[in-house]
């Protein structure tokens, strides 16, 4: 059971990392980016691809993959985001929609919908002993790094200027404006920053979860409702929530398999019923 | 210091504005009083340039002499202007101390105050620094809408009520900090509902009615006609 819980939580890393990146887009462009579990597949390819065609290990991938795609997401930022943000929040809703099923499928026409291979990076290949059972190194790394990155953007957010104006532009937008603090400057690095995370937490998947078009697709629905559970635009609820929904879900797993699929849902329903705002979310999102 | 021209606003059809002219000079401090729905909000909104997203404008807004009409809010704050907004704005996500230090401090206008001047005219926020803004009290938020922005130097105040809802006592104290700043040569655009307040920190009054400026009066106009003023407003 110990094992299943341990299981559970490096699942939960990964709801955790593009949950983070996909609360703080929606905190501070207040876009719901249906493209983020295609960003998440595109990470998970662009390992593979470094790999297959160009020779980069792991490592290269981990270092270099991520702010390449956060480039790519601030240029759609740029280019699209930003013209639709004035319109009805539907148009986003679509226009990443959209964007997602044509990355999926330009991916497909590529590589098929079969899964690619990816190995392990040979200085995780073994198991380690955790005392109560010996467990995957490499699943032990992936916690530990996700760990990791949500601590780093938890103190940027709450330790340093950059992130008190992502927060103060979280909260009250036209408000931080009118303040003196150019809103719009911040919104193109936040959602690139986002992007970003999802394409790690895609390089990250490469060596333990199939490398196939619809990777990103199959998780993103579990993702959101992370999100909702956590509080919608809380970076703390996100985190939180993701690794707490990775353990019921493989703990539900275990117990009652029937049940494995829609437990997350069951959960949210039952969040949304007892606090409407999520978790850690703040009524005043709202108004 | 103020000057704004023939300014209208929409809601969509609806007009909230219709061609308000006023000025407001160096060093005064003015209200604008009227019932709700006059259009005062609507005004300080426009003021500040955050009007945009809800309808179209028509008119010009110049700050000492320079035309700012089409500035966004941000440009706007950092030429001098400081919003205290009607709910008084403070962050949940902030500390008080964040909230303080979150508006950037603006060039050459006014002699900005630091924080340690800011703690020493509100102890409240000096004890409370590191709690999150909205755990102080109704009177204490107030307190930090204004030391937020006079900490950025800001050389025009625009304040959407910052007595609605205070005890007398708090009242009072806010009346002492605008005649302070005054003093300091600060001007202040004031929207406030209490005529007899507004008669003892301010040198003019705007009287708002359906979008327009009907009346421009004096203190001793305003305390003479205080009782009349008080009917019509429906306090």
């Amino acid at each position: 059971m110990l094992q299943q819980a341990f299981n559970g939580l490096v699942g939960g890393a990964f709801y955790a990392l593009l949950a983070l990146g996909l609360s703080v887009i929606f905190g501070m462009l207040g876009v719901v980016n249906l493209a983020h579990g295609a960003f998440y597949m595109l990470g998970a390819f662009g390992a593979f691809v470094a790999l297959d065609s160009f020779g980069l290990n792991f490592w290269l991938s981990l270092l270099l993959v991520p702010p390449l795609l956060g480039v790519a997401g601030i240029v759609l930022e740029r280019l699209f985001i930003r013209r639709l943000t004035p319109l009805d929040p539907l148009y986003n809703f679509l226009f990443t929609f959209g964007l997602a099923l044509i990355l999926q499928d330009l991916v497909k026409r590529e590589y098929g919908v079969s899964s690619q291979p990816y190995p392990r990076p040979p200085a995780l290949d073994g198991t380690v002993d955790l005392g109560l059972f010996t467990y995957p190194a490499y699943q032990v790394f992936v916690l530990g790094v996700s760990v990791l990155m949500c601590v780093v953007v938890w103190v940027v957010l709450t330790r340093t200027r950059v992130g008190m104006i992502v927060r103060a532009a979280t909260e009250r937008p036209e408000l931080t404006g009118a303040l003196g603090i150019d809103v719009g400057r911040w919104v193109t690095p936040v959602f690139g920053f986002g992007i970003a995370l999802a394409a790690f937490a895609g390089v990250l998947a490469a060596p333990m979860r199939a490398v196939n078009p619809l990777m990103g697709a199959d998780l993103i629905i579990t993702v959101f409702a992370v999100v909702v559970i956590g509080g919608l635009g809380s970076v703390f609820g996100s985190v939180a929530a993701g690794f707490a929904v990775g353990l019921v879900s493989a703990l539900g797993n275990l117990y009652v398999p029937a049940l494995s699929q829609i437990l997350v849902f069951i959960l949210m329903a039952v969040v949304l019923l007892w606090r409407p705002a999520g978790l850690f979310g703040r009524e005043e999102a709202f108004r | 210091m103020l000057r704004v021209d023939r300014l209208s606003a929409w809601y969509g059809e609806a007009q909230a504005l219709r061609e308000v002219s006023m000025r407001v000079d160096e060093g005064e401090i003015v209200t604008l009083v009227g019932r709700n729905g006059a259009g005062k909000t609507t005004l300080l909104r426009c003021l500040m340039g955050l009007h945009g997203s809800y309808g179209r404008t028509t008119g010009t807004v110049s700050l000492a002499d320079e035309d700012i009409t089409g500035l966004a809010p941000h440009r706007r704050a950092r030429r001098g202007l400081g919003f205290v907004p009607d709910d008084r704005g403070v962050y949940a996500t902030l500390s008080v101390e964040e909230n303080l230090l979150l508006p950037p401090v603006t060039k050459g206008s006014q002699e900005p105050w630091s924080l340690k001047r800011v703690y020493e005219t509100f102890p409240p926020l000096r004890e409370r620094r590191r709690f999150p803004g909205t755990k102080l009290s109704g009177g204490e938020q107030q307190m930090l809408a204004l030391a937020r922005v006079l900490r950025t130097g800001a050389r025009l105040l625009l304040c959407d009520e910052p007595t609605e809802g205070l005890s007398p006592l708090i009242v009072q104290q806010i009346g002492e900090i605008l005649r302070e700043v005054k003093a300091a040569g600060v001007t202040v655009l004031l929207i406030e509902q209490n005529v007899h307040f507004a008669a003892t920190v301010a040198d003019r009054h705007y009287l708002l009615a359906e979008g327009r400026i009907v009346e421009s009066l004096d203190n001793d106009q305003v305390r003479e006609r205080e009782h009349e003023l008080l009917e019509y407003l429906g306090i």
